[in-house]
């Protein structure tokens, strides 16, 4: 038997930073929420001392325990579907603050080509040039209009960065100075200078300095310690939900956290959320949290998945290509899209590698979105070049060059020495929609409640492997100016598939915004077109995938989102319609 | 055989020991582990041919050596473990930069992670079905291992007996007591997936036992490996430093004494 609880204004699903930003903004306007998350209770305090690369980065204790819930994955829709077992193929947010506990904290911007990739290719190339199983499609939003947005998650983060000599305008600088420079960033910086590239300092969520945001949270500088990735930050140094957003909602005494309540529904009579649907994972009661307004801010999956369980709005079906939640699944793959480039090896530098921080380093965007013309090159999006110091760790790092065999004595004395003696870049790629990438319900699998799992079918494109492939040759090439005197450097393959891994956290789509309810699921504003009290929100709505890193981006959205639910709740209606109608 | 190891034994110092061939060596080692956890009960069962003076000294060296204070929670058969001990080794063997698996105490952080939630994989979506045929054409799909019923605890078990049965089947003799090529050669077989194994690949064995072997050398020394930080001082990583502030835009090599988990927490 489901037990109903007392009504509270809203319910939202997660406590990342999309439903931190939700409910930081919900509560200053004086309204009560409960949050639900699956996940247990965690604090700052439980971040401290904890510089153990067995615990965290072998062993994943921050990120979802995958015994309960998980994935399936295939690359192609006429495979069975395989679960994601285990987490060295997914690291996915989990407890208190989510992913935004363990993310490095690079803090990019999207370019104004990303929003309206549609027109803007068709403008440039003409129709032609979109590739015939492409489903790209613009945002219904311009830069422009989310750059206020932006702002206001950089403010909200701390974001310590520099201008961009090529970035997108800005109405302000970054809230904090950039990092400090390293030697092998400059070493960086000046080869990517010497072949005419625009270097800058990757903007990091890592302050650069003590800093106290316009709610009044404080952030502290950065010491450089070199465990971030992955770890949650011992001195609370690196901007998370908990030391902010959530901070800020809980001052308010208008939140609460629901630790480990597992959303399995979304409660609705068609055309109205009556609020969520979840099990109390340590005694097994479900519970109906009813609200006035239900918020999804639980990732790409989960959103996805609680639309098609709660059997909301058309499930998208690639035969027919009709139907929307599910469509435009993209990501940063890891054998495509990230973490292929160059890997120098030095025989007369020695480098300070185990120095570092989550989002320390410098990148080109030379090559980034459109920046480069496209008209003669067989793909379209770009990458963004960057080495970046995250302090290499023993277990991880056993670089040795080709050749060198991967165990016994041989690899032993390699890899000793070229622990300090090797730097990688790496080409970060966009990856644009297609009709066969998406999520559906698997037919098999069920978690450990009984729910369907999510299934997600990805097949590469060859515009993808084409982009990859430029990518890594420029890797080469700067890797070869910045002087290393060997190199490994990946092979993308032309038959090369999608290898079931979600390492990345950097995925999208499944519940797409837009300007028409024809082909998006939710608004810009990430309120559902067909349930005006129902907002989802986070990389779930963007229609495709940039080449960059995702949460500065995913903030903006939820800062906007924010202000939608605090109009809906006012207002009523949907949000998108009545802004429209207020400008025309 | 039992007269090297009286000579080693009886030599009693770590200066011969390094100019023993490494074959010697591993046994050595792995006899002295096995007598480590008999203990003075059933020392003298284990090693039978020795004089009973002789097994004391043999293990007072090693518990100068570090493997003092260890005991086996997941292997039961000592054979097992001694073939464990002997793979590990070969895999991060002593050399002239620093101790091998075994002086980390490598084989021994296997076994107590094996004992603990990660040995039943404890972390991970253990729903049928299990095993789903992959298109052979699909080589980029994951490891059937993690699709597979088998756990970690399983697979190592297989796989540690799998190469004692190599070993006999080639070589007549025990995968702990063969010879140092021989050992490689039956490494590098299982590397390459030629062995036959039910359930889980040569290969996928082989990955988990070369993964395991490196975290137990390098991860941090409360969890029994990376023996008085010692597979740190090799790759000169300097553990859980609080901070590097004042160092990272130095242009020189920084070395520092490494700090475990057990300073930091400390403080
Ligand atoms: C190792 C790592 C490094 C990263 N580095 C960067 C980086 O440098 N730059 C960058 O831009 N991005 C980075 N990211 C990505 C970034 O962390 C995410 O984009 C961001 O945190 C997403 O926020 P979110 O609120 O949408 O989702 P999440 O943080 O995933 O929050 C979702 C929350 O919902 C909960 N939840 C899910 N399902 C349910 C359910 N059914 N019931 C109840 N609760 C549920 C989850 O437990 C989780 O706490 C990184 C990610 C990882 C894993
Ligand atoms: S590197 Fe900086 S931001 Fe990252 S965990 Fe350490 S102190 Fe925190």
């Amino acid at each position: 038997m489901v037990k109903k609880l007392q009504k509270v204004d809203a319910v939202i699903v997660g406590s990342g930073w999309t439903g931190g930003i939700a409910a930081a903004e919900l509560t200053k306007a004086g309204y009560n929420v409960v949050i639900l998350e699956r996940g247990g209770d965690k604090k700052h305090e439980d971040f401290v001392g904890t510089k153990d690369e067995l615990r965290y980065s072998k062993r994943y204790d921050l990120m979802q325990d995958l015994n309960k819930t998980t994935i399936t994955s295939r690359n192609s829709m006429d495979k069975e579907a395989i679960p994601v077992r285990n987490n060295s193929n997914a690291r996915l947010g989990n407890h208190t603050g989510g992913a935004g506990n363990h993310w490095n904290g690079m803090a990019f911007r999207w370019l104004p080509y990303d929003f309206e990739i549609y027109s803007k290719t068709v403008e440039r190339y003409g129709k032609g040039k979109i590739p015939k199983n492409s489903t790209m499609q613009d945002w219904g939003i311009s830069y422009d209009e989310l750059e206020p947005y932006y702002d206001k998650y950089e403010k909200t983060a701390g974001i310590s960065g520099e201008e961009n000599p090529i970035g997108p305008p800005r109405s302000d600088k970054y809230p904090n100075p950039p990092m400090k420079m390293t030697p092998t960033i400059r070493l960086f910086s000046e080869a990517t200078k010497e072949l005419g590239y625009h270097p800058y300092r990757i903007p990091s969520a890592n302050n650069s300095q003590t800093y106290t945001n316009p709610d009044g949270e404080k952030i502290n500088g950065c010491v450089y310690c070199a465990f971030c990735e992955e770890y949650g930050c011992d001195f609370g140094a690196k901007a998370d939900p908990i030391g902010t957003v959530l901070a800020t909602a809980s001052k308010t005494g208008k939140l609460e956290i629901r630790n480990g309540a597992n959303v399995n529904r979304v409660s609705h009579d068609g055309s109205k959320a009556n609020g969520l649907v979840y099990t109390d994972i340590t005694t097994g009661q479900e519970f109906e949290q009813p609200a006035d307004l239900v918020v999804l801010a639980g990732f790409v999956f989960t959103n996805t998945q609680l639309l098609l369980t709660s059997k909301i709005g058309t499930p998208y079906n690639p035969a027919t290509g009709q139907g929307i939640i599910g469509k435009n699944f993209t990501g940063h793959f890891n054998n495509l899209s990230t973490y292929i480039g160059a890997r120098g090896f030095f025989e007369d530098k020695k480098f300070n590698n185990f120095m570092g921080t989550g989002g320390l380093g410098a990148s080109i965007d030379d090559f980034s979105g459109d920046n480069e013309d496209h008209t003669d090159l067989d793909y379209l999006h770009g990458y963004e070049v960057h080495y970046s110091q995250l302090g290499t760790r023993p277990i991880a790092h056993n670089e040795v060059p080709d050749g060198t065999p991967r165990w016994g004595k041989e690899f032993k004395k390699q890899s000793l020495k070229y622990f300090n003696r090797n730097l990688f870049i790496t080409a970060q790629s966009g990856f644009l929609p297609n009709k066969t990438t998406y999520m559906d319900l698997d037919p098999t699998y069920k978690d450990a409640l009984g729910n369907p799992l999510l299934r997600v079918t990805v097949t590469y494109d060859q515009q993808d492997r084409n982009r990859a492939k430029a990518g890594v040759a420029r890797c080469e090439e700067i890797m070869k100016q910045m002087g290393a005197d060997d190199m490994h450097v990946d092979v993308v393959k032309d038959d090369i598939e999608f290898d079931h891994k979600f390492y990345t956290d950097h995925f999208f789509g499944g519940t797409i915004m837009g300007s028409d309810p024809s082909n998006s699921a939710v608004n810009t504003y990430s309120q559902m077109w067909d349930m005006d009290n129902l907002f989802v929100v986070g990389g779930s709505t963007f229609p495709h995938n940039s080449n960059y890193n995702p949460t500065v981006t995913i903030g903006a959205f939820a800062y906007r989102a924010a202000e939608g639910m605090i109009k809906f709740l006012k207002e009523g209606g949907n949000v998108a319609q009545a802004a429209l109608e207020t400008n025309a | 055989m039992a007269s090297d190891r009286r000579d080693d034994t009886a030599q009693g110092n770590a200066q011969h020991q390094q100019d023993l061939s490494r074959r010697k060596f591993l046994k050595n080692s792995g006899l002295l582990a096995g007598g480590l956890v008999g203990g003075g009960l059933f020392g003298g069962l284990l090693t039978g041919s020795l004089e009973k003076k002789e097994e004391k000294k043999k293990i007072a060296t090693v518990k100068k050596e570090s493997m003092v204070m260890e005991a086996r929670q997941f292997f039961s058969r000592q054979h097992d473990f001694d073939v464990l001990t002997a793979a590990t080794e070969q895999i991060f063997p002593e050399d002239e930069h620093g101790p091998g698996a075994i002086k980390l105490g490598v084989p021994y952080y296997i076994d107590k992670q094996l004992a603990g939630r990660w040995g039943i994989n404890g972390r991970d979506y253990r729903h049928s079905p299990y095993a789903v045929k992959l298109d052979d054409t699909d080589k980029s799909a994951g490891p059937a291992g993690e699709q597979s019923i088998l756990d970690r605890g399983d697979i190592f078990m297989l796989g540690l007996r799998k190469l004692d049965d190599e070993s006999q089947k080639r070589f007549k003799i025990g995968f702990d007591e063969a010879e140092e090529e021989q050992q490689i050669e039956i490494l590098q077989d299982f590397d390459d997936g030629k062995v036959a194994m039910n359930g889980v690949t040569s290969a996928e064995f082989f990955n988990l036992l070369l993964q395991a072997t490196l975290e137990g050398a390098y991860s941090d020394p409360l969890y029994g490996g990376n023996k008085d930080m010692e597979g740190w001082k090799m790759k000169e990583f300097p553990g859980a430093q609080a901070s590097y502030a004042g160092y990272i835009e130095q242009e020189e090599f920084k070395k520092l004494e490494p700090v475990s988990l057990r300073d930091y927490q400390g403080h």
